[in-house]
């Protein structure tokens, strides 16, 4: 019968393109596993104790690790997280609660640009901003090219969840004679706390990988610094010079540091699924 | 009995259109107004413009005079802030605070507005879940999460909350609109006590519920308040044709 032969030729096809798209989705999963095993083989034997708690060698001296540039990744990018979040979140509360008109369609379109600009040229800018006024490098020009990549990421997210927060109850607050400052300070903010420390804690994975920006901004120490007027080592900073160095022992460590640099990332994003399959969505 | 609210020439749009016309209409005090028209004929519009949420939407705004006991809630120097802690609201859909429990809920109007001790926390959540008739069955869980309850449960919590705020009006959009016919036999016991200390305006579809609780019926049409009497009069002898064919089910 013809409608039988249709009804097959419609099944066949239909099992052929799941079929293809899950070669698809195989193919791109498959990538992610298989950085994350390389890594894992090619870092793992350099990543011991000495790695976390000790000081880089000189060339040639066996030992040592990258404890200053592990402190140092967390206050650079610590620092960034100080200026982005206040402002990047009270941003957000203005698009959403207020922003109505052509300002505010323009702080978005240009917040989309900024989400958009290529991580070393943020990098440029903090140079021309800062490295260039102190005359030095050092770990707060770092900070202030990563706060502006986490800027837009963060103003963005944030105001997808104060989005979420249903109407319903700002007009609950209202009519109970609760004035609006209030009632996002005091309802809104607080039903989207979950989502917004989500939100948060990706924009902070999201730039603690980025070498490009640093390179010439925080640049580099071989030495343990806490002063943020001075050059600071980090990570991916420190990846990226021994992994282009000619001696073994540097690459080795450059691999170990991608290890630990990866392992942080998936840190900070299972806590922040975590985070929010425990605070979970009330409504 | 002295009229608590009286509204004179009352209009009202959302962007160019215009959803009241020329609304005349007083409201006798301790006594429950319902108003009642199909969907669309501005019934919510009607009781938000007279505790000036209607002016929260956006595009939306009105004209005309909203009089509460001598005074013009739209009068120039009037802050609609304070004006809504005289008048009340409940709306549609329970929407207790999902970050509070039942207790910060009841009390959520006053503690966004000024400090309160424990003591006088618990002192006030008592009195207001028992005059919305919560009290029994939350007792024992005041510290549980307002959602945690069920729809009608909810919307007594939200009355109790509205009441906490010490209104002297309560406008309600349709309370019972969501809930099961026991929950709405409670809303309605419990608005029936309420009228002895509030004045009551009650949006709603169900026309049995209008008959059953109200003093006075306002009948509205596309924006028009076609007739407003005794509810008595209103659904056995309605003077306007209209209203006849609305209330007999003919049309809405």
């Amino acid at each position: 019968m013809k409608t039988d032969f249709r009804y097959i030729r419609r099944k066949v096809f239909g099992t052929v393109m799941l079929g293809l798209s899950l070669l698809a989705a195989l193919a791109a999963v498959s990538m992610l596993f298989w950085i994350l095993g390389y890594t894992f083989i090619k870092g793992i034997s350099a990543v011991n104790l000495d790695f976390f708690t000790k000081l880089p060698t000189p060339v040639g001296v066996p030992g040592g690790g990258l404890a200053n540039s592990i402190a140092g990744s967390i206050i650079v990018v610590g620092m960034a997280g100080l200026m982005a979040i206040p402002v990047g979140i009270a941003t957000a509360i203005y698009l959403s609660e207020y922003g109505r008109g052509v300002f505010a369609s323009t702080v978005r379109f240009v917040s989309d640009v900024l989400a958009g600009v290529p991580a070393i040229v943020a990098g440029i800018v903090a140079y021309a901003l800062v490295v260039t006024r102190m005359h030095r490098f050092s770990a707060f020009s770092g900070s202030v090219s990563l706060a502006l990549l986490m800027l837009p990421i963060i103003i963005r997210s944030s105001e997808e969840i104060f989005r979420t927060v249903p109407d319903t109850l700002r007009e609950a607050s209202f009519a109970l004679g609760v004035p609006k400052w209030k009632t996002i300070l005091s309802i809104v903010l607080k039903t989207a706390s979950g989502g917004l420390v989500t939100g948060t804690i990706l924009a902070v994975a999201r730039v603690g990988g980025e070498a490009a920006p640093l390179l010439f901004t925080s640049f580099s120490n071989s030495f343990w610094n806490f002063n943020p007027g001075q050059p600071m080592a980090t990570l991916p900073v420190d990846l990226f010079n021994y992994s282009i160095s000619p001696y073994q022992d540097w690459q080795q460590k450059a691999w170990a540091a991608a290890l630990v640099l990866v392992g942080m990332v998936l840190l900070l994003n299972i806590s922040a699924r975590l985070y929010l399959a425990r605070k979970g969505f009330k409504r | 009995m002295a009229d608590k609210i009286a509204v004179e020439g009352l209009n009202a749009w959302f962007g160019k259109t215009q959803a009241l016309h020329d609304i005349d209409m007083a409201v006798p005090e301790n006594s429950i107004t319902a108003i009642i028209g199909p969907s669309g004929c501005g019934k919510s519009t009607f009781i938000r413009c007279i505790n000036r949420m209607h002016e929260e939407i956006r595009g939306a705004y009105s004209n005309g005079r909203v009089i509460l006991d001598g005074e013009d809630v739209y009068g120039s120097g009037v802050d609609p802030v304070l004006i809504r802690r005289r008048l009340g609201m409940v709306f549609q859909k329970p929407n207790p605070f999902p970050t509070m429990s039942i207790k910060e809920n009841v009390v959520a109007g006053i503690i966004l507005n000024r400090r309160l001790g424990r003591h006088e926390i618990e002192e006030t959540a008592e009195k207001y879940l028992r005059r919305a008739a919560l009290w029994d069955e939350v007792k024992d869980q005041l510290n549980r999460p307002g959602v945690s309850l069920s729809g009608g449960q909810q919307q007594r919590l939200c009355i109790a909350r509205a009441l906490a705020v010490e209104p002297e009006v309560l406008l309600a959009d349709e309370p019972a609109s969501a809930l099961d016919p026991i929950s709405t036999a409670k809303i309605e016991d419990l608005f029936t006590d309420l009228k002895e200390r509030y004045t009551i305006v009650v949006v709603t579809h169900n026309m049995q519920q209008a008959a059953r609780i109200s003093d006075r019926t306002a009948f509205f049409l596309s924006g028009h308040l076609i007739e407003y009497g005794t509810t008595d009069k209103i659904f056995t002898n309605p003077s306007d044709k209209r209203t006849e064919d609305y209330i007999t089910g003919r049309f809405g």
